[in-house]
Order: C-alpha cells, then sequence, then structure tokens
C-alpha cells in the first residue's frame, strides 16, 4: 500500500531528518521525495511504503501531523488512492 | 498509470483545504421488511436490533476512510424502510414509540440523522399510512435524530391532494410542538414528489422497497469547487462555464465514488449509488448561490438565475455521470436557503423570493428548501406551496419537495437559527391570498398525459 506524505510550510533545517526519523521507526519505507519552494512556499512530497506499518495509519498520521505543527507545517499523510481516483482515468 | 505529478496531489488538497470539498454524507440504507409483528414491542426490537447489528460499524469505518485517505465525511446517516410499512402489521394506533426507537438506534450507533419515519401516499393511504402521518408532529418533537418524509404525487399516479391538506395542517402543528427551538421539527420533514428511493440526504431519506437488505449511499459535495474552477475564466462563454464545472464534478465524484466502494467494502454491503449533488452549508466558499454570482450575476435571484441554474445542475450531472459506475438520489444542485451563506444573504437583501425560489426548482435537483415563513402562514396556504411544487415535479417528471418551516411568532425580516449544517434562515414573504377552496376540493389531481410512456 502507497502513501503520500505531503509537507506545505516555511523551510526550515532538518524537516526531512526529522519525518524520516518518525517513518523509519514504523518501517515505512520511502519510495521517492519530490520538493519545491513555490511560493515561497516550501512543498514536500514523499511517496512511501505503508504496507508494513508497525503502527495504525491514524496513529502516524496523528504523530506526522503534530511533528509538522511543531515545526510550524502542516503535515498530512493520504493513501495514494485518492489521488489515483481523481486524476487518472 | 502514470505517476502523479506533485501539482495534482497539490490540486486535491487544495480542493479538500480552501474549497471545501467533502462528502457530505454516507448513508446506510437497512431495509426492516422483516421487523413487522403484530406485536408494536416485538416489532420494535427486532427494528433496533437490525439497526444496531448491520450499521454498528458504520460510524467507525466512515472516519477510518476519513484519516486515511483525508477526506472529510461530514455526516453518517441511516435510512430504513418507510416506517408505514412496518408499522402497519401491529395493532397500535400511535406509531411515536417507532420513532423513539429509531433515535435510540440512531445514538446507539453514532449517526447524525436517521430517516425513514415516512409513508408513501401518491394514490391514497392505508391505515398505516394514516397513522403515521398523524403522528409526525409528535414523533419529530419528541426525538433528535429521526427524519420524516411523506411522498404526495407521482407523474404516474397525479397528486393526492387530500395528502396535500393534510401536510400542510400537519406542517403547522409540527411547527406548534417544536415552538421553542424556531419549529426545528418542520426542518427535519420533506413532502415530496416523484420521491427516489436511494436518496442519501435528509430530511428526505428512506430505503425503498425495492432496495436490497442494506445498502451504501454516498452524497458528496462541493460548491466552492466549482466556484472557484467558474472564478479562473472571467468572462468566457457559456460553453467554456459547462466544460469547466463538468471538469470538476468529475473530479468530485471521482472521490465519492472511491469512498462508496470502500466503505461498501469495508461494511460488507452492497454499494448502491453515489448521489451527485452539489449541497451548499452555511459556511463561506460552500454556497450554491455563489457559483451562479461568479457566473455573473449581481444577486442570487437576479434575472437569468433560473438560467445559470440550469446549465450548473446540467452540467453537474454530465461531469459526475462519467466518473461514476452507478448515479442515483437526488443529483444535481441543491437550493437550500438556510443552508447557503449566498441564498441566505439574496433574500436578505430582497434579490430572491419564494416565487423566483419556486421557478428555480424547475431546473435544481429538488425544490423548495428549508425556507422558513412567518409563524402565522395559514396550513392552506402552506399546501397550496406544497401543490404548486408536486405540479411541477408531475409534469416534469423529476422529483420535487418542499420543507417549509412556519416559524412560530415570527414575520418577515425575522431571523431564525437552527444551527449546525440547518444553519440560519431569514423568513421570507409569502402570497397569502386566499386559496382554501381550492385546498378543500380534495381527491386527486390526475396524471397528466406524460405519465402514459408504455
Amino acid at each position: 500500500m502507497k502513501s503520500f506524505i505531503t509537507v506545505i510550510g516555511k523551510d526550515t533545517v532538518g524537516i526531512i531528518a526529522g519525518l524520516s526519523a518518525i517513518l523509519a521507526q514504523r518501517n515505512v519505507n520511502i519510495l521517492d521525495i519530490n520538493q519545491t519552494v513555490m511560493d515561497e512556499m516550501f512543498t514536500m512530497i514523499m511517496m512511501v511504503d505503508t504496507s508494513s506499518l508497525t503502527c495504525s495509519f491514524s496513529e502516524l498520521s496523528t504523530l506526522l501531523s503534530d511533528y509538522g505543527k511543531g515545526a510550524g507545517l502542516s503535515v498530512r499523510m493520504q493513501r495514494e488512492e485518492i489521488f489515483n481516483t481523481m486524476h487518472r482515468i | 498509470m502514470s505517476m502523479i505529478r506533485p501539482d495534482e496531489i497539490l490540486e486535491t488538497i487544495e480542493m479538500i483545504d480552501r474549497e471545501n470539498l467533502d462528502i457530505r454524507t454516507i448513508t446506510m440504507g437497512i431495509s426492516l421488511r422483516d421487523c413487522c409483528s403484530f406485536s408494536g414491542k416485538q416489532s420494535r426490537d427486532k427494528i433496533y436490533d437490525k439497526i444496531t447489528r448491520l450499521a454498528g460499524n458504520l460510524v467507525r469505518s466512515a472516519q477510518d476512510i476519513e484519516t486515511e485517505f483525508g477526506i472529510p465525511i461530514i455526516n453518517k446517516r441511516i435510512s430504513v424502510t418507510p416506517i408505514a410499512l412496518v408499522a402497519e402489521s401491529s395493532d397500535e394506533e400511535d406509531y411515536v414509540e417507532y420513532a423513539r426507537t429509531l433515535d435510540r438506534a440512531a445514538a446507539e450507533t453514532g449517526v447524525d440523522f436517521i430517516g425513514g419515519f415516512s409513508a408513501l401516499v401518491h394514490k391514497g393511504y392505508t391505515f398505516g399510512d394514516e397513522k403515521l402521518i398523524r403522528c409526525i408532529p409528535e414523533a419529530l418533537a419528541s426525538t433528535l435524530k429521526v427524519c420524516s418524509s411523506v411522498n404526495i404525487a407521482t407523474t404516474r399516479a397525479g397528486i393526492n391532494m387530500d395528502a396535500v391538506a393534510q401536510m400542510g395542517r400537519i406542517i403547522k402543528e409540527t411547527a406548534a410542538l417544536t415552538t421553542d427551538s424556531g419549529g426545528i421539527g418542520c426542518a427535519k420533514l420533506v413532502v415530496f414528489s416523484n420521491v427516489p428511493e436511494d436518496n442519501p440526504f435528509m430530511a428526505g431519506a428512506f430505503h425503498g422497497i425495492g432496495e436490497p437488505e442494506s445498502v451504501i449511499n454516498v452524497g458528496i459535495s462541493g460548491p466552492g469547487v466549482v466556484q472557484s474552477a467558474i472564478k479562473k475564466i472571467p468572462g468566457e462563454d457559456f460553453g467554456a462555464v459547462a466544460e469547466q464545472i463538468k471538469r470538476s464534478a468529475f473530479k468530485i465524484t471521482r472521490i465519492g465514488e472511491l469512498v462508496a466502494r470502500e466503505a461498501s467494502r469495508r461494511l460488507n454491503t452492497q454499494f448502491g449509488i453515489v448521489d451527485l449533488s452539489l449541497a451548499p452549508t452555511p459556511a463561506m466558499g460552500d454556497s450554491v448561490a455563489h457559483i451562479l454570482e461568479e457566473m455573473g450575476l449581481e444577486k442570487c435571484g437576479a434575472p437569468g438565475t433560473t438560467a445559470a441554474l440550469a446549465l450548473l445542475n446540467d452540467a453537474v450531472k454530465k461531469g459526475g455521470a462519467m466518473a461514476s459506475s452507478y448515479v442515483g438520489g437526488l443529483s444535481g444542485a441543491f437550493i437550500p436557503v438556510s443552508e447557503d451563506a449566498g441564498m441566505i444573504d439574496a433574500v436578505r437583501c430582497g434579490a430572491l423570493t419564494l416565487e423566483k425560489l419556486e421557478a428555480m426548482t424547475c431546473v435544481c435537483s429538488v425544490g423548495l428548501d428549508m425556507i422558513a415563513v412567518p409563524g402565522d402562514t395559514s396550513a392552506e396556504t402552506i399546501s397550496g406551496i406544497i401543490a404548486d411544487e408536486a405540479a411541477i415535479g408531475m409534469v416534469n417528471n423529476k422529483t420535487t419537495a418542499v420543507r417549509i418551516i412556519p416559524v412560530p411568532g415570527m414575520t418577515v425580516g425575522d431571523t431564525v437559527e437552527f444551527g449546525g449544517l440547518l444553519g440560519s434562515g431569514p423568513v421570507m414573504k409569502v402570497n397569502n391570498f386566499g386559496n382554501s377552496d381550492f385546498i378543500n376540493r380534495g381527491g386527486r389531481i390526475p396524471a397528466p398525459i406524460n405519465s402514459m410512456r408504455n
């Protein structure tokens, strides 16, 4: 099962390191990372494999979003189907 | 499948975050046809057990889907077989206890609403229909989550004018019994023409007799998404506007389809339909009226409004129909007044009148919805409004409905607060010229010639 983690906010040191640590501890493999700066907003999109998660999806989701709040970022994780469904026929 | 691009991911997130894209409701339809009994108590025990057994995981599953896909699911609801059909096997005269049972089942399962305290009387009443309709005011006044509906007309049967007359009185009684809360009972009561059997939206949802044991129906939302799409093409012609709406409707509906399939899989329940409706809420950026204004109208209700709504309604269906394998319910744009910030504004400034709304219902998905009128509006006047709306539905082969609240003690210009999704309604002016001789004729208006389609 693949999911996308989207990080939007002001660029600061250690965002990827912080998130990677949370993911590694829960056995989530990072498959791809794409980052851009749009309108001075840092946007990072991470594709991850959540099929061997060692906690529940919602626990990880909360952890990531709480981490984001601490760093002034919006962080969310969503299963890839929502994007495939909307943008691919 | 090609890799999803970052801009596509961000587009989806923007729709959800800034344009209020959400799933309005996951509604589980449950048949209660096997819950009939000579003993009312036994029947109600069966009803309670069946609902809580089948819908026990509904709220939890919806919350999981919400978390995993990152799409808000605003309401979780249950619709059941019209209670008149279930209760009439019992020897009881008073069906209010059935409504209380539904309310308890709704509370136990944690859903927002339960629909189906209903009767279908377009061609006439059974004994059960009569008993149920008599009980509607008390049922709505003594429950929190129960919604009621009565179908009084179809294209095939004509209009049951006895039922039209009675529903005017029932609405007045319901308002009187819920005086303390602005007549809120009437916000949970819909009078239909050509009612659909698979509608997931309240207050009109029930589980039709042609439906399976249980089913998952999903109602989408997203007026804000459509409005933003039109904003991107100022001054372009109507062909371009229709194309923009279709694209947005397609994307919105695909999410609805995904959620419906996921919910039915998790609940081990058949997937019924996606209802392609643009359902507004009182929140800013979630208004159908603002879509019409975005097309170039100063205020919703200005000349051109009906044409704008016709285009919107049609383009939503065209885009949505391509995105879902099973479409049903009401499917179209809703124009409730109290639930739409733009409609409320338009009424307040005098741009939008009851008569203009009636014209708009010829081309929208339902009818006169969430209309607050003065508390002294007579039962006959309300019946006349219902008859007019039913005629529009009957002749045009479409669903129409009336959800009208004669707010006790209020007059034109006052505002009634219902709270939550029901919003707040400016009390609207009603044409009070007499019609009681017309309403008191009774009987049935025959089905129109276009009912003969075989």
